[in-house]
Parts: structure tokens; C-alpha cells; sequence
């Protein structure tokens, strides 16, 4: 396939950015999304000019570090994929696709198609672990049964890949899906549960502190995020605030 | 420099009591004037610098990611062992301990593997302590799974993301002390140099990857956790940035490089597909529980395939080989990675191969849909089911047990795999081989550590499954904490490391001239360039098979690769910006230079040996005709290299190993 690519470049986080256009010839469909942007920037090397920067790691889907917007889309149009997993047999020959980096206050772009996405660190430095020694004189496993549902539910908020995805999604940049997705993997465990009012009223203090927007029940966020994080984390996020109110 | 393990006297079973016992301890009150640093935040290094913060030292923590959260452990899928024997199948310490130095093929420290095996369920422990997600069954207790080349359940898992489980439990345990301020954490950092006062390892020279700036660091010793070489192939399940920087770059500064040559190439990975490819993907080993694999019997049959005129669902089962249980009649599909391995290579070589590279065999589950299907039908009482109705029954088993690999697959390769065999090929996974370390996981460098995959000391010439894991955590939770305290004891009247000496200025020069002289040179061949060129010279002649003849003819063109690097290399963009074309330069140029060792380490290898097949050293007759040969009478040692200038010119020194508890034995498949 031949495209035209009109992507995000922007030297460092003060200088203006602005949208370039490229072209690229012979994409083959089996390529990733990432591989096709490897082509290209090879295709810039040899021409002189400095390659597009953009974030990326383990390229399976699962480290969360790859964080574009294409085509108005965070990860662009696949649905639960990330940018890394996303393939070129979604477009077609002779498509024009838009590429910028993750938009939003708390997430400042420090070049190109790289942003700063580590104020999702400090909201899990506000609270986000359970204050176990690890000097390795824990308790028998097995001595905290959990249900199995628990467990799988508590499972199934800790995929989140923090990737930011759902940030960049909303409308209002609002995190609650990953703090939600956050809170819950441990207000739904034993474990968790001696911190869990401090826990909640110090992640969600930080994530107000980074910038981030508020909930409007959208729900775009869920649609666009790569690991079908659900809003219940949400609504399970406020009822652990309301909780910690008391 | 003699080699010395410092493995302690006495029996197996109370070694590292007994160590624990006799060690230094240091006070609380002087932690606080210690300060260490932890390069890399992967399992290995994570869960150090949480626990030596929790100590009560001062952490220094590096990662290149944006984030601890993302380092390559995050990638693993399977499981991770323990001996906790809740199962009550028998498992045991010595078990596990046994396993794990058969599994590796007699090639690992006894000690060590014993220590790994003793402190592994207590990983557990601290993992579920943490809020860790295990899989748990209806009673609420712990559940476990099998892995290859192991006869008891003590594989612990978390869905297929259990790396990313326990990366996230250590991290979670890293902030809670970077909340406290016993952590300082540099993300987006890069080690690019130790820095040695009075022969000890006193600090780092580290780039800031967004503002470009060399730093520097120190502190009173120095750990690096910066996880395996797999890249060295270009090619590999590794992470894009996974690299052996900051391992070479403390053996150019005196640490011995052990068996480099010792790696791990993962046999069900999705296939290449055409040069633009980046990395390989893993399909987890557990498929292999269900799957049959096989080539066409008939070279016309693989032809047509190729060019499309038949598909593989055209031939019927006597036009198939299933060539693992035709050679393997015991093991079938279920023998160990490395056997598995050579043999989907052995018959791509000989041109059986079925996709249009010529380097796939298929994994195929018609047989398990219709085996699964024919007993689901009888457990529902369904009489005389039709074929659509036994397939639509046995592919809902399949699709239970592996539901998420088989999506994965489909959106790599496009095609259905409950429709049509998937294609599968070996990739390169982990290394075995790294940094050398003692019994302290100290290594030749005084106060230099090296831990998880980046050492090389519990897997011998090949890994087991899920154990990998286990050692990152046991290294940095429960092993380190002790030893390096040992070592620390000596540090409290020594008071903060000033970093404005000589020692720094000249370790921080070398740092820039390099990079100055990658922004500045004019060449033109990309960085990429030569890291595909490296690669495919490390696959074709120190793959999973090797000769004496190719590892010379591999020496010879890495070193002429490289001096062609560093004429011809090119590299956009400055040195005071985000960069990630000169980190890349930085990483390919170490890569060039432990590739040649690697292949030199190969040559002197000359027996067959856990993950690779030395073709001078095969059985030639008896029940393993043609099947590797390991020779224990000249190679039962580690090679540890000694840094000479020129790669071709390391020093071997040989660690004997020494098996007291267990016997060597052949291992056999048949
Ligand atoms: C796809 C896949 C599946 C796997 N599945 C399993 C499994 O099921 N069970 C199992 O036991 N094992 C498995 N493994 C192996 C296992 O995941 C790894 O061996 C292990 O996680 C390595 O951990 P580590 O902490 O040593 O290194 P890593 O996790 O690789 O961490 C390296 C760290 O070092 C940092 N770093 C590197 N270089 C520098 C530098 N120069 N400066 C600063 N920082 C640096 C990185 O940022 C990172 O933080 C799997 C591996 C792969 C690739
Ligand atoms: S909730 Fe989903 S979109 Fe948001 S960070 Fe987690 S994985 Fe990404
Ligand atoms: S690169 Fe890791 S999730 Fe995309």
C-alpha cells in the first residue's frame, strides 16, 4: 500500500509543534502499525532529516508504553489493541492517516509523539500498593483464602497496562478509568482492605492535583481502552471514596 | 584473577542458613549513610530496590521506560515456580532443586539452584501479601498449573500475565518506599558507564533520555539488573529496548562475562512474515499440551502449500509428519524447549518448512477439537453428533483453555487458527549466559552486583519454564538484602561518595566523546542497519546449531561489521535532546562487541549443551543416535571471560562445577 501520513512533530516541550505530511510506499497489510513508522523513519535517515520519535517497547500489547492517537483515535481503529498490535491490513492503499500524540494538560508532550505520562506514577505513589514488609516473613499464602470471584475480578481491573489511553480519550481528560481500575484491584482483596479508606482519598486527591479531568459518564474511555478495563471500576472507585467519607 | 564462588562449606540443605548466621549485619542507624544503586526496575531490580529501601538505605533506582511499570518482565506470560507442594504431589525443595539442575543440563551452580529453590515459596508469600492477583480455585486457595520437563503442579499463575502481576506487586512495593523518600527513581535513564574509585564500584555515568544531560551518580555499591542479551539477534520476543549495555559495560571494566554463548530459543513463536519485521511473538509453551506438530511428509506437498494450491487441511494424516513423536516416541510434542527447537529446525533445513520464508512448521488442534468434541458430546449425552456438532463442542474446550493466544494469533497472521494449523517457528528468548557473580551474586568488581537475568548463575545451559521469574525475585527480595549487607558493613564510616574526582571526570568523558562522535559522524547506514546485519549473522552460525568452521567465519564478520559501524554509521539528530537513535547506536555498538565474544565462546564450546547443538558433538550410536552430546568430562565449568581490549582477545577463566548432590546424568526424550 502507498500512504500519506500527516503526523505530530514538535522538537521538545517548549517549542511549537506542528502537523508535517509523509508519504510511504509499499506497507504490506502484515505489518504492525509500529513497523509501518519504522519504515518511515528509515525512509527519513536516509534522507537526512531526524526520524519521528514515538514510545514503545515491547511491542506485544502488554508494557503500555505505546501511546498514539490515529485517525482521531487513542490506539487508533482496531478496538482492545494497543498501537503496537494494531495492523496495516485496517487501512487501504492510498488512505491519509492522522497521527498525534495523547492530548491532554497532565500528559505534556516531550517530543514528537512522546508525552509524560508519569503523573500516573504519582497517583500510585499516593497510595497505590499495600504497606506489606518485604523483608519476606509474610504469612502463609494460603492463609488468605480469597474467592475465587474476587480474585478473578481483582484480576481483571490489574490488567491495566496504564497506558493512558482512557485519558486521552475523554473529553474532560478525566483518569478515573485507570484510578478506578486502580483502586479496585485492591479494595476487592483481604489485603486490601486496612488502607483502603486512605488509599482511595489519597489517589483521588493526586489525580485532581496532576490536572486530570472529572467523570461525565461518557464512556468512550472504556470503548477505547486496549484491556476492556469496564466503567464499574469507576462507579467502585466513588463508592470507596463515599465510604472513606464516613 | 582466580575464580572464587565463595559457595559456603557444609551440607547442601544448610548452606544458606548457616551463610545468614556468620554474615555481617549493619546497624539500622548507619543504613541511612548508605546509599546504593539499582540500575534497571524489572523483577530482578524492582523488588531489590524495594527491599533495600525498606532496609533502610538510601536507593538510587534507574530505568530507561517512562515507568518501573513497563520493564520487560511485564512480558511474561506463563507462571512462576515454587516449591509450596500445595498440590501434595510430592513437590519438595530438593525437587524443584533437582529439576531445575536437570532442566538446565548440568550446567548451573548447585548452590545457587539449591538457595533458589529453598526461598521460592516465600515469594509467594510476599506476592500475595502484596495483593498480587493469583489464579485461585472455588475453595479460595491457590491454584497451580504444570510446565514442561517437570512431573508435579507448582507453576503459580495470573491469567497468561503473571510477569505483569508480580512487575506490578514489585513496583507497587517500590512506591510505597518512593512515597517515603528511600527511593529516588530516575526514569528515562540510561546507565552508560561504572565508575571504579580504589577498585571498587562507586557510582554510574547515566543519560538523561529527555534532556540528553550525562549525569552522575554514586553511592557505595552498584547493582545492575538489566536483564538478558536476547537482542544481540535483532530478532527476538525481547523488548524493543531490552539491551546488554550496562552488562558490557561493567566486563569492559573488569566483570567476567559468564557463557555468553548459553541461549534459550523458544520453539513455538509466531513466524517471521518479511524483513520490515521488529520482533517475534510468543505463543506461550503451554499450547503444546493440545497441539501436534508436523511438516508434509512429501517435498510436493510443501511446494504446493507454499504456492498456495493446497492447504494444509488438504492432507490427510499418513501424508503428515509428526516428526517430535516419529523421533520422540516418549515425550512426543511435550519435550523440553530446546529438543523441540532443533527439531522444527532440522526439517525447515532440509526444506520442509511451510510458509513462504521456509521457516514454519505447523501446531495443529484438529485432533484436540475432535478429541475434546467426541467426550463433551458423551458428558452431555448427545447420541450420534454430527462432525459440525463434535467440532463446535471441542473447539469451546479449546477456545476456554486458550481463547487469548489463539485472538493474538489471529490478528498477527490474519488467519483463524481453529480453521487452519497455526505456523510456528523457534525465536530467541532468553540468555542464560551474563554477567559472572559469586555466591553473593558480587561480581570480579568489588561492590558490583548483578542480578536477575543479567547474571548468569541458576539456569545452566537451559531454562526451564517459569523459572526465570522466580530468580529475578528470589535474587532481589531474598538473596541480595543479605549479601550485599555483608559487603556494606565495611561502608559505614565512609561517609557520602563524592562525585566531583577524577574517576568520574574520566568515566564521564568517555561517555560524551562517544556520543559526540556518533551525532557527528557522517556515514550512512542507519543504526538498524547494522543491528539486522548482526542478526542474521548471529542466527545463521550461532543459532541452535553451531560448527567449529561457522563460529570462526561469525568472529570474523562481526569484527568486520563493526569496524564498518563505526566508519560508516549514522546517526540524526543532536546530543542534547530526546534521542532514541543514539541510544540505539549506543546499544547496537555494544551488541557488535558481545557477539564476537559469544561466537568465540561457542567455538571453544565444543559439546552439545542445553539450548545448543555443537554439530561435532552428536551420539552416534544406541538409542540417542543423532542427539546432542554433552561432554562433562572437559566442560563441566562456566567459561568466565576476562575483558582484553578486542573481543577475540578475552581471557577464559573456568569455574569447575562442582555436583555433589546430584549425579549427571544423559538426559533422554525417547
Ligand atoms: C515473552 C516472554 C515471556 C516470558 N515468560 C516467562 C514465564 O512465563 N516465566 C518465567 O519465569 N519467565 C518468563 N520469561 C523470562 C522473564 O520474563 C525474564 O527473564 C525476566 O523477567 C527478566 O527480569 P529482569 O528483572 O532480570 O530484567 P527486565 O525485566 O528485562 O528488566 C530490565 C530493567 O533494566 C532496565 N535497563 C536495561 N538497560 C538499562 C540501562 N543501560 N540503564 C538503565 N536501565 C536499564 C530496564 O529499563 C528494565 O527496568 C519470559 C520472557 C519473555 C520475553
Ligand atoms: S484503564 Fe485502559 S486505557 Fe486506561 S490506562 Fe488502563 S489499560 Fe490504558
Ligand atoms: S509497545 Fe508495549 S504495549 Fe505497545
Amino acid at each position: 500500500m502507498n500512504l500519506t501520513l500527516k503526523i505530530w512533530r514538535q522538537k521538545d516541550s517548549n517549542a511549537k509543534g506542528q502537523m508535517v505530511d509523509y508519504k510511504v510506499t509499499d506497507i504490506s497489510e502484515h505489518m504492525s502499525f509500529l513497523e509501518m513508522m519504522d519504515v518511515l523513519n528509515e525512509q527519513l535517515i536516509a534522507g537526512g532529516e531526524e526520524p519521528v520519535a514515538f514510545d514503545h517497547d515491547c511491542r506485544e500489547g502488554i508494557c503500555g508504553m505505546c501511546s498514539m492517537y490515529i485517525n482521531g483515535e487513542a490506539h487508533g481503529p482496531d478496538r482492545g489493541v494497543t498501537t503496537c498490535q494494531l495492523h496495516m491490513r485496517m487501512f487501504k492503499d492510498g488512505d491519509t492517516i492522522t497521527i498525534e500524540p495523547f492530548r491532554a494538560a497532565a500528559f505534556p508532550v516531550i517530543k514528537d509523539l512522546v508525552v509524560d505520562r508519569t503523573a500516573f506514577d504519582r497517583i500510585q505513589h499516593a497510595g497505590g500498593y499495600i504497606s506489606v514488609n518485604t523483608s519476606g516473613n509474610t504469612q502463609d499464602a494460603n492463609n488468605i483464602p480469597i474467592s475465587k470471584h474476587a480474585a478473578d475480578e481483582a484480576m481483571d481491573a490489574a490488567t491495566c497496562i496504564g497506558c493512558g489511553a482512557c485519558v486521552a480519550t475523554c473529553k474532560n481528560s478525566s483518569a478515573m478509568l485507570f484510578v478506578g481500575a486502580k483502586v479496585s484491584q485492591y479494595a476487592l482483596l483481604p489485603q486490601g482492605q486496612v488502607e483502603a479508606a486512605d488509599r482511595v482519598r489519597n489517589m483521588v486527591a493526586q489525580m485532581d492535583l496532576e490536572g486530570f479531568g472529572n467523570c461525565t459518564n461518557t464512556g468512550a474511555c472504556e470503548i477505547e481502552c486496549p484491556k476492556g478495563i469496564s466503567l464499574d471500576n469507576i462507579a467502585r472507585m466513588n463508592r470507596e471514596l463515599m465510604k472513606a467519607q464516613f | 584473577m582466580a575464580l572464587d564462588s565463595k559457595v559456603p562449606k557444609g551440607p547442601i540443605k544448610d548452606k544458606w542458613t548457616e551463610y545468614k548466621n556468620h554474615i555481617n549485619l549493619v546497624n539500622p542507624a548507619n543504613k541511612r549513610h548508605i546509599d546504593v544503586i539499582v540500575v534497571g526496575t524489572g523483577l530482578a531490580g524492582g523488588s531489590a530496590a524495594a527491599t533495600l529501601a525498606e532496609l533502610g538505605y538510601n536507593v538510587k533506582a534507574f530505568c530507561y521506560q517512562d515507568s518501573p511499570r513497563r520493564a520487560h518482565s511485564i512480558a511474561a506470560q506463563g507462571g512462576i515456580n515454587a516449591a509450596k507442594n500445595y498440590q501434595g504431589d510430592g513437590d519438595s525443595t530438593y525437587r524443584l532443586f533437582y529439576d531445575t539442575v536437570k532442566g538446565g543440563d548440568y550446567r548451573s551452580r548447585e548452590a545457587n539452584v539449591y538457595r533458589l529453590a529453598e526461598v521460592s515459596a516465600n515469594i509467594i508469600d510476599q506476592c500475595v501479601a502484596q495483593g498480587v492477583p493469583f489464579a485461585r480455585d472455588y475453595g479460595g486457595l491457590l491454584d497451580n498449573r504444570s510446565f514442561g520437563g517437570v512431573l508435579v503442579s507448582r507453576t503459580f499463575y495470573a491469567k497468561g500475565q503473571t510477569g505483569q502481576q508480580l512487575l506490578l506487586g514489585a513496583y507497587s512495593a517500590m512506591n510505597r518506599q518512593i512515597a517515603r523518600g528511600k527511593i529516588q527513581m530516575y526514569n528515562r535513564h540510561e546507565m552508560l558507564d561504572v565508575v571504579k574509585v580504589d577498585g571498587k564500584a562507586r557510582g554510574i555515568i547515566a543519560r538523561n533520555l529527555i534532556t540528553g544531560e550525562i549525569e552522575r551518580h554514586s553511592a557505595h555499591a552498584v547493582v545492575i539488573a538489566t536483564g538478558g542479551y536476547g537482542n544481540v539477534y535483532f530478532l527476538s520476543t525481547n523488548a524493543m529496548g531490552s539491551n546488554a549495555t550496562a552488562a558490557w559495560k561493567i566486563h569492559k571494566k573488569g566483570a567476567y562475562f559468564a557463557n555468553p554463548c548459553y541461549t534459550q530459543i523458544h520453539p513455538t513463536c509466531i513466524p517471521r512474515s518479511g524483513d520490515y519485521q521488529s520482533k517475534l511473538t510468543l505463543m506461550s509453551e503451554s499450547l503444546r499440551n493440545d497441539g501436534r506438530i508436523w511438516v508434509p511428509k512429501n517435498m510436493e506437498d510443501v511446494m504446493a502449500i507454499r504456492e498456495g494450491r493446497k492447504k494444509p487441511t488438504d492432507l490427510s494424516e499418513d501424508e503428515r509428519d509428526y516428526y517430535l513423536e516419529r523421533r520422540y516416541p516418549a515425550f512426543g510434542n511435550l519435550v523440553p524447549r530446546d529438543v523441540a527447537s532443533r527439531a522444527a529446525k532440522e526439517r525447515c533445513d532440509a526444506g520442509y518448512g511451510v510458509n513462504a520464508t521456509g521457516e514454519a512448521v505447523y501446531l495443529d488442534f484438529a485432533s484436540a477439537i475432535e478429541r475434546y468434541g467426541k467426550e463433551q458430546a458423551r458428558i452431555q449425552n448427545i447420541e450420534n453428533p454430527s462432525a459440525q456438532k463434535v467440532y463446535d463442542l471441542g473447539k469451546a474446550i479449546v477456545e476456554a483453555k486458550y481463547g487469548n493466544l489463539f485472538q493474538m494469533y489471529e490478528k498477527i497472521v490474519d488467519e483463524d487458527p481453529y480453521k487452519t494449523p497455526m505456523m510456528i517457528y523457534p525465536a530467541t528468548h532468553y540468555t542464560m549466559g551474563g554477567v559472572w557473580v559469586d555466591y553473593n551474586l558480587m561480581t570480579t568488581v568489588d561492590g558490583l552486583y548483578c542480578i536477575g537475568e543479567a547474571n548468569f548463575s541458576d539456569h545452566g545451559a537451559n531454562r526451564l519454564g517459569a523459572s526465570a521469574l522466580m530468580q529475578g525475585l528470589a535474587d532481589g527480595y531474598f538473596v541480595l538484602p543479605y549479601t550485599i549487607g555483608d559487603y556494606l558493613s565495611n561502608d559505614i564510616r565512609t561517609g557520602k561518595i563524592p562525585t566531583d574526582t577524577k574517576e568520574f571526570d574520566e568515566a564521564e568523558k568517555e561517555v560524551k566523546d562517544r556520543i559526540d562522535f556518533f551525532v557527528n559522524n557522517k556515514g550512512q547506514h542507519s543504526v538498524d542497519y547494522y543491528h539486522k546485519k548482526l542478526g542474521q549473522i548471529m542466527w545463521d552460525k550461532c543459532g541452535m546449531s553451531r560448527n567449529e568452521q561457522g563460529l570462526k567465519e561469525a568472529m570474523a564478520e562481526i569484527k568486520e561489521l563493526r569496524e564498518d559501524f563505526w566508519k560508516n554509521v549514522k546517526v540524526p539528530g543532536s546530543a542534547n535532546e530526546m534521542n532514541p537513535e543514539l541510544e540505539k547506536a549506543g546499544r547496537v555498538a555494544d551488541f557488535l562487541e558481545l557477539g564476537e565474544l559469544f561466537a568465540k565462546d561457542a567455538l571453544n564450546r565444543n559439546e552439545s549443551c542445553g539450548g545448543h547443538f555443537r554439530e561435532e558433538s552428536v551420539e552416534l550410536d544406541g538409542e540417542q543416535k543423532g542427539e546432542a552430546k554433552r561432554n562433562d568430562k572437559e566442560f563441566a565449568y562456566v567459561a568466565a571471560w576476562e575483558y582484553k581490549g578486542e573481543p577475540a582477545d578475552a581471557v577464559l577463566h573456568k569455574e569447575e562445577l562442582e555436583f555433589n548432590d546430584i549425579e549427571l546424568k544423559q538426559r533422554s526424550y525417547k
